[in-house]
């Protein structure tokens, strides 16, 4: 007579074997301690968003001020923000403790650019001593990296000029950017002021480039050694003969005067750090391959050394499997109770 | 001019031009003039970009010709460190190993049982470890075992084992500096450094303590705080203080008093080089010389114990100790004239 269990569902037999768990409590802890997790998808979205990326995508611009501003100031503030509405933050508050140049006053600065994400930054502060001042700056890894400090003359609104406004300029669009002077080379302030207008300006880097939405232009003009004549113009393309529209520039935005004050400028090593560009995105050598005149272009192979000896082969050998193990092993014990049942069957 | 236009340096995929050999001859006086002046040359510039923008194989669109740009000349800095790449996780070291592939699985598998197509998992799934109504008993099995129970508890080992593995991968990532960007370390989620905050290993005992200290703000000072599993009480490195009872019990004498006494004797016994007291001296001296001559009268008495009259041993300490009592001085200076009186 041979034995069938059926085993119901919700009908706990006595005596249940259970191999203890590996203590669930002291992985609980570490966890707790150790790993923090976003808890919603959107979080986590977000935190991929701000995560370093081998191709960096675009900076973002924080435009703050500090304790004082003039009229001139906070127009140059709001007009630059509207310059940069898609990725630009603006903080309508007053900001006593942040000085950018001095040693103490950047950690301020350095946490708004880590809460908002924004790796430039323009600073307005208005001062007997300094007035109109503007300063642009740009941070790596949210610590500050290099900043310009500039004085803003002769400032004129984008009230302030009339034109069509069927060619005003679209928000986020790329823009073409004119440098004129001698000094944008020599004089190292206006250099790096040359960079750091570049880089607030820029936008996106793109790989496609749609020629139909080209309509903003910066023009930068060095005007003496410390002066920079800084306006924004709409791009009017016009029918030529060729393929090439012709060029035409009609003044539109705000249009100031750069006076350089002070500048600083990266450390070396933070400068390397920042300027590394991905191993991978490098083009890279083509080895063993040699151009031939009469053969043409010859490659060398190396054969490696195939490790016949560690190779795991895709299928197990016979006798390493489980159930062979298992059976062998059972097998002694079984063998004695198969006899048995073989010989009641025999009497039956 | 052909030399200047030659003279630009242009950044196709910035779409920056540069003139670096424009120089102003003579500044014009009013400011428009200037202005103008700088608009006239820049659109020189910006048609020179324009025309080897133009020249670059474009692909029609609806909405205009789409440019491939080159990359940017003018090298800018980056917002954020390089990522590092992540090392392999444990599967991925075992796959590369064994040549295993990863193959695309659909969404909706065929279950043959209701005929219909249900998702491979989640909600209603294919081969559903809960819905089995009946386990048929194999010869294999046990009598006392419940099969539901050993699926169970071997389902939940297998979840613990994925979360172990996990854990490891998240460790070796971090030892590399190659945290996913979703995952942050408690200790270091701090937002005074950036991205990349100097990993400063926090030992045990610091750890420790700080649960200890945010503890401490508590009323009670943290000595009646949950404590998770496998955490120590709280250190307490200090001394304990001691509080008399405001009302005293029989049988003890007066507490106040014992511990005040002990407290002036402490400071007395630290000065007592400074205060002088005259019996206890004279006593100690005579206690001294008493051995002194013991010891003397003893060496003389070996060599003529029958010659020598006994003379009485206080006698002359009598005098000496009166001598000394009168002359309140130390005992050095009296030891010195006992010699001579001898």
């Amino acid at each position: 007579v041979s034995l069938l269990l059926f085993n119901v569902k919700g009908w706990c037999l006595l005596g249940s074997p259970l191999a203890p768990p590996p203590s669930a409590a002291f992985i609980f802890w570490y966890i707790m301690l150790h790993i923090k997790t976003p808890k919603s998808l959107r979080a986590k979205r977000e935190l991929e968003k701000r995560a370093p990326k081998l191709v960096e995508y675009g900076k973002k611009t924080l435009i703050l001020h500090g304790t004082k501003t003039s009229n001139v100031l906070n127009a140059v503030l709001t007009e630059i923000y509207h310059l940069k509405k898609d990725n630009a933050v603006k903080y309508s508050r007053r900001n006593d403790n942040i000085r950018p140049f001095e040693s103490g006053g950047e950690t301020s600065l350095e946490f708004y650019s880590l809460k908002t994400d924004c790796s430039l930054f323009v600073y307005g502060s208005h001062s007997k001593k300094r007035p109109d001042n503007l300063v642009i700056g740009r941070t790596y890894d949210h610590h500050v990296y290099d900043l310009v400090e500039v004085g803003i003359e002769n400032f004129k609104s984008m009230a302030s000029f009339s034109y069509d406004k069927k060619i005003a300029p679209l928000i986020g669009s790329k823009p073409f950017f004119a440098f004129i002077g001698e000094g944008f080379e020599n004089v190292e302030e206006l250099k790096h002021l040359k960079e750091v207008l570049l880089d607030l300006f820029r936008g996106q880097v793109v790989k496609n480039l749609n020629l139909a939405g080209l309509d903003r232009v910066y023009v930068c003009t060095a005007v003496s050694s410390n002066k920079v004549l800084f306006t924004h113009c709409a791009l009017r393309l016009k029918k030529s003969g060729t393929i090439v529209p012709r060029m035409e520039l009609v003044e539109v935005g705000p249009s100031m005067d750069l006076v350089v004050r002070r500048h600083r400028l990266p450390d070396e090593s933070l400068k390397k750090e920042a300027m590394k560009i991905a191993p991978e995105l490098t083009k890279k050598k083509e080895k063993n391959v040699s151009k031939d005149a009469i053969v043409g272009k010859i490659g060398k192979i190396y054969v490696p050394d195939q490790e016949v000896g560690n190779a795991s082969l895709p299928y197990k050998p016979k006798g390493v499997k489980r159930e062979r193990r298992e059976a062998k092993a059972k097998g002694e014990s079984n063998n004695h109770a198969e006899k048995k049942q073989k010989q009641q069957d025999d009497d039956c | 001019m052909a030399e200047q236009q030659e003279g630009y340096q242009i950044d196709l995929g910035n779409l920056t031009a540069f003139d670096p050999q424009h120089q102003f001859q003579s500044i014009p006086d009013k400011r428009e003039d200037l202005v103008k002046e700088c608009i006239t040359h820049a659109t020189k510039l910006i048609q020179a970009v324009a025309d080897s923008l133009f020249s670059l194989p474009s692909t029609e669109d609806a909405s205009g010709p789409i440019v491939p740009l080159p990359q940017p000349t003018t090298k800018l800095p980056r917002e954020k460190p390089l990522p590092k790449p992540a090392p392999p996780t444990k599967w991925e070291v075992f796959a590369k190993k064994k040549g295993i592939q990863n193959r695309k699985k659909d969404k909706l598998v065929f279950d043959e049982q209701t005929s219909s197509w249900k998702r491979r998992y989640g909600y209603d799934r294919v081969n559903d470890d809960n819905d089995v109504p009946i386990i048929e008993a194999k010869m294999t099995d046990e009598p006392g075992v419940d099969p539901f129970a050993t699926r169970r508890s071997e389902k939940k080992q297998r979840v613990e084992k994925q979360e172990k593995n996990r854990l490891y991968n998240l460790k070796e990532a971090a030892k590399v500096g190659a945290l996913p960007s979703h995952v942050q370390l408690a200790a270091t989620a701090l937002p005074i450094t950036g991205t990349q905050a100097a990993p400063r290993k926090v030992s045990k005992d610091e750890l420790q303590n700080v649960a200890g200290m945010a503890g401490t703000s508590t009323a009670s000072g943290g000595k009646f705080d949950k404590k998770l599993a496998g955490e120590k009480p709280p250190k307490h490195d200090k001394k304990y203080r001691k509080f008399l009872p405001v009302v005293e019990g029989s049988g003890m004498g007066s507490l106040e008093k014992q511990q005040t006494d002990k407290i002036l004797n402490k400071l007395m016994a630290k000065n007592s080089h400074e205060i002088f007291n005259v019996s206890k001296a004279v006593d100690m001296y005579n206690v001294k010389s008493d051995k002194k001559r013991r010891n003397q009268q003893g060496k003389s008495s070996a060599m003529s114990s029958k010659l020598k009259v006994k003379k009485s041993p206080y006698k002359n300490a009598s005098k000496g100790s009166s001598k000394k009592g009168g002359s309140s001085s130390k005992g050095k200076s009296g030891s010195s004239s006992k010699g001579k009186s001898k």
